[in-house]
């Protein structure tokens, strides 16, 4: 297991170190001379020469990197080109949102998700699996900006049953919370629903045609049992690799969600800096969301490891 | 490799389906079984298996249709608009559907929203066919290399691979404008970016699968030069598997041109694709939802079209191929 552990975090470590220098190198994409882009179309010669040192575009591109990044372990992401605040404190306030806004969704889909799959895998070829797999099929066509906009309508201004936009602090008052959280970590939920809930599906029939199951149903094991013991356990290895990617299409989706349902999450941030093209607040959030990807991929594969022993390597 | 092969099969094997509807369990369970006895017969080449099979599946072939429908109405699209998709008519703004002149009534400008939607299909179309063509330029010739020559490239690509799929797609193609500036060429170069990944994988996976099998080694024995073998063996092998990628990776660029639109970062005003009416309806939505109802529906179409269409091409590839997709 310590083997495992090291491995894969071992593995975790180039790949941020490239990602580093992706986050980094977006300021080199800048088309011409960034200092001249960044300041605006009508800055004077000197404001251009203040970007330029602020941002310390002057300097060698490795002093460039070497400050960025050691600056960024010590939890210092630079400050914003536009409201002088620091990086840090902008994320600070809106990771938690997006990190509650992603969460409710994540278990939303698995709620709408596993009962689905196993009835349609079970129920294979009846009208309820047809009827599921078209659902999942349009519950990935819907596109999820669409989709709440659909809910507001129907929801908040049509029977008013739930506020349309807005956030409350789980802290400050929790049912406040739950009201708000709900339609926008319904929308987000519903797309990764459908993509778990055919992953799963699939990979429940291909358990289901292996020997062991047959065996187990030959020996006279109840249904619930042969399903709850030997089919799920097994077949819930994909949903694990999907529940990774899950996660990181979760992070990019609430952008979308939280623009519509106007909840103060990263993704607010993320557009604010995109049209002013502050750019260490881009890199910042970037880099953020990146690494919280890439924890919780690492911790999903570690509890999987933890519970599957034929995942560790020998 | 824990790939597990599967048939089709001539029943299924619940025995949950009663007899008795043997018309709805006839219809998808007895196509395979003749096709694949008529694979048998020609033993021709995957491709060409692979094209009568896919003739065979129902799904498939009205989501082609479907499709074919679409592309007509991108290529002849602005001469059959009944309106300038592009000119306003302040008296007229906010019309419902079935107004007269304008079928499906107007937007908050007095625009004709038929016009639009139909203008809007050839930039949404042109914007998929852009994304994928960026990924696949980047993801088919790296994962091919990747997988044909293994070794040190292979895992350095490996590794970059895994970097690119680490960070959350939407938000790095919000970044990727941001730093580029918006417009629809910017969005759907980095949405094909984004895309890469899925090919380079499963193009590597695909060759690396096609170097052990027993015909290249053959031929490879036989003293067939190696570009003839890629040309011959490999290449023709990675095609099916690519198209079914192509069909599921289009749904997802278009969702995300509509995204990337929507919040304004795709797509610039006056233009109209799909995705920056649901936003420039966003605000009336209250009083006039059609604004962003018929755009949405027609996204949503063309995505469960891609997605159907993906769905049968995997099944005439006659095995469930595992990628996340």
């Amino acid at each position: 297991m310590l083997k495992f552990f090291l491995t894969r975090v071992a593995t975790t470590v180039p790949v941020l170190l490239l990602v580093t220098f992706v986050v980094f190198g977006l300021v080199l994409l800048i088309p011409g001379d960034p200092a001249v882009t960044i300041a605006g179309p009508e800055a004077t010669v000197e404001q251009v020469a203040a970007v330029r040192e602020r941002l310390g575009l002057d300097r060698p591109m490795v002093v460039q990197y070497w400050d960025w990044i050691t600056s960024a372990l010590t939890g210092d992401l630079g400050t914003s080109l536009f409201t002088s605040r620091p990086v840090a404190t902008s994320i600070g306030d809106g990771l938690p949102v997006t990190l509650a806004l992603a969460g409710s969704a994540l278990v939303i889909s698995l709620l709408i998700a596993v009962p689905t799959a196993i009835l349609s895998a079970l129920r294979r070829g009846t009208w309820l699996d047809r009827i599921s797999s078209i659902g999942s099929s349009l519950g990935i066509a819907l596109p999820s900006f669409w989709l709440g906009l659909m809910f507001v309508l129907l929801f908040s201004l049509t029977l008013g049953w739930l506020p349309a936009t807005g956030y409350v602090p789980i802290e400050k008052d929790p049912a406040a919370w739950a009201s708000h959280i709900l339609l926008p970590a319904l929308t987000l939920g519903i797309a990764g629903a459908a993509e778990s809930a055919r992953q799963l599906r699939g990979s429940i029939i291909g358990v289901l045609q292996q020997d062991y199951v047959r065996t187990a149903r030959a020996k006279g094991l109840r249904g619930r049992m042969v399903i709850g013991k030997h089919v799920m356990k097994n077949a819930s290895v994909p949903l694990v690799t999907v529940l990774g990617l899950q996660i990181t299409a979760l992070l990019g989706g609430a952008v979308l969600v939280e623009q519509i349902f106007g909840v103060p999450g990263l993704g607010q941030v993320a557009l604010n800096a995109v049209t002013t093209r502050d750019i260490p607040v881009i890199q910042g959030i970037v880099l953020v969301a990146v690494l919280v990807a890439m924890l919780s991929n690492l911790l999903v594969d570690l509890t999987y490891g933890y519970l599957n022993p034929k995942v560790r390597p020998r | 490799m824990t790939n597990v092969e599967k048939k089709p099969k001539a029943r299924p094997p619940s025995a949950e389906v009663a007899p008795e509807a043997p018309a709805a369990s006839a219809m998808p369970a007895g196509s395979p079984a003749s096709v694949s006895a008529e694979a048998l017969a020609h033993g021709g080449g995957a491709w060409a298996d692979f094209r009568r099979r896919v003739g065979g599946n129902r799904g498939a072939m009205i989501a082609l249709g479907v499709l074919a429908l679409l592309i007509v109405v991108a290529l002849i699209g602005p001469f059959i608009t009944p309106a300038d998709p592009n000119a306003q008519n302040l008296r007229a703004v906010l019309l419902d559907p079935f107004s007269p002149g304008h079928l499906l009534g107007t937007d908050q400008l007095g625009r004709d929203i038929l016009s639009r939607l139909i203008v809007g299909t050839r930039v949404s179309l042109l914007a998929i066919a852009l994304a994928l063509l960026v990924a696949m330029a980047i993801g088919v010739p790296l994962g091919f290399l990747s997988g044909f020559l293994s070794g040190r490239f292979d895992q350095v690509v490996m590794r970059l691979n895994d970097a690119a799929m680490s960070f959350p797609p939407l938000l790095l193609a919000i970044a990727l404008v941001g730093v580029l500036g918006p417009s629809l060429r910017n969005a759907m170069f980095a949405v094909g970016i984004l895309m890469a990944p899925r090919f380079l994988r499963l193009v590597r996976g695909v060759v690396l699968g096609l170097k052990e099998e027993t015909f290249v080694e053959a031929s490879r024995s036989i003293g067939t030069p190696t570009w003839m073998v890629i040309l011959r063996h490999i290449l023709p092998n990675t095609l099916s598997p690519l198209t079914v990628a192509v069909a599921v990776t289009a749904g997802y660029a278009m969702l995300s041109e509509a995204g990337l639109s929507f919040l304004g970062l795709g797509v610039q005003p006056p233009d109209a694709s799909w995705g920056s009416m649901i936003r420039e309806g966003f605000l009336y939505f209250g009083r006039s939802p059609w604004l962003g109802i018929f755009p949405g529906v027609l996204i949503a179409l063309t995505v469960f079209t891609f997605v159907t269409l993906g769905d049968g091409l995997r099944d005439a590839l006659g095995r469930e191929e595992r990628t996340e997709s």
